[in-house]
């Protein structure tokens, strides 16, 4: 993997002549990317926490939908997003009509809080579910032992639950920073104008309209050296502790039965469901609105996206469940981090690179899908990890040993031991993978072969030709398919489980 | 082994293909679209030319050209359609195209003479909103008052671009105030065109940079009169969509042909309700229904593709300026 980014910036900085470095316009840009992504990654993680600790404690009607639904935002479009959010939070959204009502001053999205919003709706339902799995991880035996003792809350999240969130809370900082990191139109569109330049645009800028090949190498290191060094960083806060092993099983909560946690929890849910379910119900009422105007062709673009999707779950599944494996292994994070350097890699970066590379020898349109898949597998890889190693680890921690005394390995470890443990896990990286890979467009522009078009694709060209409302409804269709391939694979690791 | 089996029946049958001549021509995306020009010029064109027309989309005109550079002369294609005024010196540049000689009766509101590129549609830029809306004439007024509109980045879109060109072509060494004062109307700056068209649609802004031709659409292919274009009266600046031949093409002569084809009766019908822009030559049945509604600017702006290059460098940089305070 390292190979595939490394190999593609050499292919780009082979093309390249020597050009000036970064001018002041550049290190302003990196400013403003870095202060994003940190301001957006933390408020992500710390509105997380609550949220997956209600999500923990409480069993509810709709609760398994939810959970579904937290990685709604984060698979769609983001124009499509953008739109959805507008519509609440725009001049013209709910929120403004509202305050109009009440005789009371417009609020403007538009700014350096509007990027903010905008990350918070994308990463903080992702970010929930990393905490989640990291709450599931906890042993059962130990929620019984605090009820024994008669914990009181505050008593019980600095024993069990604190050590769980110092381990899994770096890790999904570090990977929502990333996210934030290579942010291009969700900050430009709602950040108010150019004030609100990232580095990925000046990537963009420098392979689209300048054509300067040494320029956007350059940036693409800069990129990469910031989500790197954010990358070790996170896993250094790590502390190298195992929470324990448990009896592996599933227990009712016996804490926080109070009124006033019963209360407090229903209100986190309410409120981050709302602040989830409205923007997205604007998404799908548009795209209701949309549906019979969309021309046939959406559908048969709907079967390559689905086609790639698949595709890249197999890949990914091969790739990471053996890295997986062998990270949980040791106790170094270099894997993780190299993981991390993938998503930060530009997908235009990579694609460019690997264009260079394949044109001279053979038809880039016969590799459109091949990189497709490889560069979706790329960009779901850190996810899954994130998800796959936690758990790999306690697994390995608690039953490698027994495993080696019994005999059991390679495949039937595998087959007996790990994958069972792992199989919430499995199927979460795997429905993460589908729908993100469905929904991207990163290097199908450069490789977009004239036959087989994805689906985003004949969405951008729709939203291109004054379709807006077809478009809309190519939305709708790509965010059923992404939350039912996520949903199908989501539900099928997490069948007779809790999660 | 299917796979295989596969390919390589599918490479026989391309091998038997090989008989009948086949054209590659790169284009924008939204060409091919089967809701674009691309069915009908493909269908038009290859009646009369006993060939394969292969027209193959990728992004826009800006994409086309990064595109055109990284192949360079390696490149399949024979013709690039689908570059605009401003990358016309860009893409000379690269010495990748060779001359032409289309002859065609140009019916542009400015003189078309380009050895190297034919043109074969145009349109004007303009500010577009609802037609319920008082709009000012000119970016003066635009800049006093208080409306919104939405513009697209020049760095990463041809239209915003274009603004910054139409800004400068107007006001010259005036445009770092026309710009500064026009900065609290910005609601916000979009990396496309689809973007921002998208954002006014769902009411985001008073107005919309497009073009004046944008208003046809609602009106011939949604029935809806209820957009219109503003008229600003130092003049609306042009973009003209150009096609041109390839050096390094292995069909010259049917590159020559497609150039005049895409000029003649045939294909200029088929542009303005699919492309919705106004055709290079006006074909002799007129402009279609709907077309004679739109606003028509009284002068027409254009800086000549030479000088592109080093007013956008000077361009850019106040844009930002006045943008970023």
């Amino acid at each position: 993997m390292l190979a595939l980014i490394l190999l593609a910036l050499g292919a780009v900085l082979s093309r390249a002549e020597v050009g000036a470095g970064l001018g002041p316009s550049d290190w302003a840009a990196v400013r403003f990317t870095l202060l994003q992504a940190a301001c957006s990654s933390f408020l992500s993680v710390l509105l997380a926490i609550p949220v997956a600790r209600a999500l923990a404690r409480r069993r509810f009607v709709g609760r398994g939908a939810l959970v579904t639904l937290l990685g709604a935002p984060f698979i769609l479009p983001v124009i499509v997003a953008v739109l959805g959010l507008l519509a609440v939070f725009g001049r013209n959204g709910w929120v403004n009509d509202g305050l109009g009502a009440l005789g009371l001053p417009e609020v403007s999205i538009y700014g350096f809080h509007g990027v903010a919003l905008a990350h918070v709706f994308f990463n903080m339902p992702l970010a929930t579910r990393l905490l989640l799995q990291g709450w599931q991880g906890i042993p059962a035996e130990r929620f019984r032992l605090v009820a024994q003792l008669r914990l009181t809350p505050r008593a019980m999240f600095r024993a069990v639950e604190l050590p769980m969130l110092r381990q899994v809370v770096p890790g999904a900082l570090a990977l929502v920073f990333v996210i934030c990191l290579t942010s291009f139109a969700v900050a430009l569109t709602l950040g108010g104008g150019p004030r609100a330049t990232t580095i990925e645009l000046a990537i963009y800028q420098a392979f689209r309209f300048d054509f300067d090949l040494g320029r956007a190498a350059l940036l693409s290191v800069v990129q990469l050296v910031l989500a790197g060094s954010m990358a070790v960083l996170a896993l250094w806060l790590v502390p190298k502790l195992g929470i324990g092993g448990g009896l592996d099983r599933m227990m009712p909560r016996w804490d926080a039965r109070g009124g006033v946690q019963r209360m407090g929890d229903a209100l986190v849910i309410v409120l981050a469901a709302l602040f989830l379910l409205v923007p997205l119900s604007a998404v799908v009422w548009r795209g209701v609105r949309g549906l019979p105007q969309m021309p046939s062709e959406v559908y048969a673009a709907a079967g390559t996206s689905i086609w790639v999707a698949v595709a890249s779950i197999v890949v990914l599944l091969l790739l990471a469940l053996p890295m997986a494996g062998w990270i949980a292994g040791r106790s170094g994070g270099s894997v993780e981090a190299i993981g991390l350097l993938g998503l930060s890699a530009s997908p235009l970066m990579i694609g460019t690179g690997w264009f260079i590379l394949i044109n001279p020898y053979a038809d880039p349109f016969d590799f459109a899908l091949v990189v497709t898949v490889a560069v979706n597998v790329m960009m779901a890889l850190p996810f899954a990890l994130r998800i796959l190693v936690p758990p790999m680890r306690d697994a390995v921690a608690q039953y490698g040993r027994l495993s080696m005394m019994l005999g059991v390995r390679g495949w039937r470890l595998w087959r007996v031991v790990l994958i069972p443990r792992l199989r919430a896990q499995i199927g979460f990286a795997a429905g993460l993978t589908g729908a993100l890979s469905m929904g991207d467009l990163g290097v199908i522009a450069l490789f977009a072969d004239p036959d087989r078009v994805t689906l985003p694709l004949q969405m951008e060209r729709l939203m291109g030709a004054y379709r807006m409302d077809a478009a809309a409804g190519a939305a709708l269709v790509l965010l059923a398919l992404s939350l039912g391939i996520f949903w199908i694979c989501d539900k099928g690791g997490r069948w007779r489980a809790e999660a | 082994m299917k796979y295989l089996t596969f390919a390589t029946a599918t490479l026989a049958a391309s091998a038997a293909w090989a008989d009948t001549p086949e054209l590659t021509v790169y284009t924008y995306d939204s060409f091919v679209s089967d809701w674009g020009p691309g069915p009908a010029i493909e269908k038009a064109f290859e009646e009369t030319c006993g060939c394969d027309l292969n027209l193959v989309g990728l992004g826009d005109g800006a994409a086309l050209l990064a595109r055109l550079k990284l192949e360079g002369a390696r490149s399949d294609a024979d013709v690039v359609m689908g570059l605009d005024t401003s990358l016309i010196a860009a893409a000379k540049e690269t010495g990748l195209f060779a001359e032409t000689a289309v002859e065609a009766e140009y019916t542009l509101p400015i003189e078309w003479n380009d050895p190297v590129f034919a043109a074969y549609d145009w349109g004007y830029f303009a500010f577009v909103y609802n037609k319920d809306l008082e709009v000012p004439t000119n970016f003066v007024d635009l800049g006093a008052g208080d409306l919104k509109i939405v513009i697209q980045d020049p760095r990463s879109s041809t239209p915003g671009l274009g603004l910054l060109m139409w800004v400068k072509a107007a006001y010259g060494d005036d445009a770092p105030a026309i710009w500064a004062a026009l900065s609290d109307n910005v609601v916000t700056v979009t990396k496309g065109w689809s973007e921002a068209y998208g954002l006014f649609l769902e009411g985001e802004a008073d107005m919309v940079l497009s073009y004046t031709t944008s208003p046809a659409y609602h009106l011939i292919a949604e029935e809806d009169n209820g957009k219109a274009a503003a008229a600003f009266d130092e003049g609306h600046y042009m973009q003209i969509e150009v096609v041109g031949k390839l050096a390094g093409s292995d069909q010259p002569e049917l590159a020559d042909q497609f150039l005049n084809f895409m000029v003649s009766e045939a294909a200029q019908n088929i542009l303005p309700t699919t492309n919705w822009m106004y055709p290079a030559v006006t074909p002799s049945a007129g402009l279609p229904v709907g077309f004679e509604t739109l606003m028509v600017p009284q002068k027409a702006l254009l800086i000549s593709s030479d000088e592109v290059p080093a007013i956008r460098e000077e361009a850019l940089a106040e844009w930002l300026k006045a943008l970023s305070q």
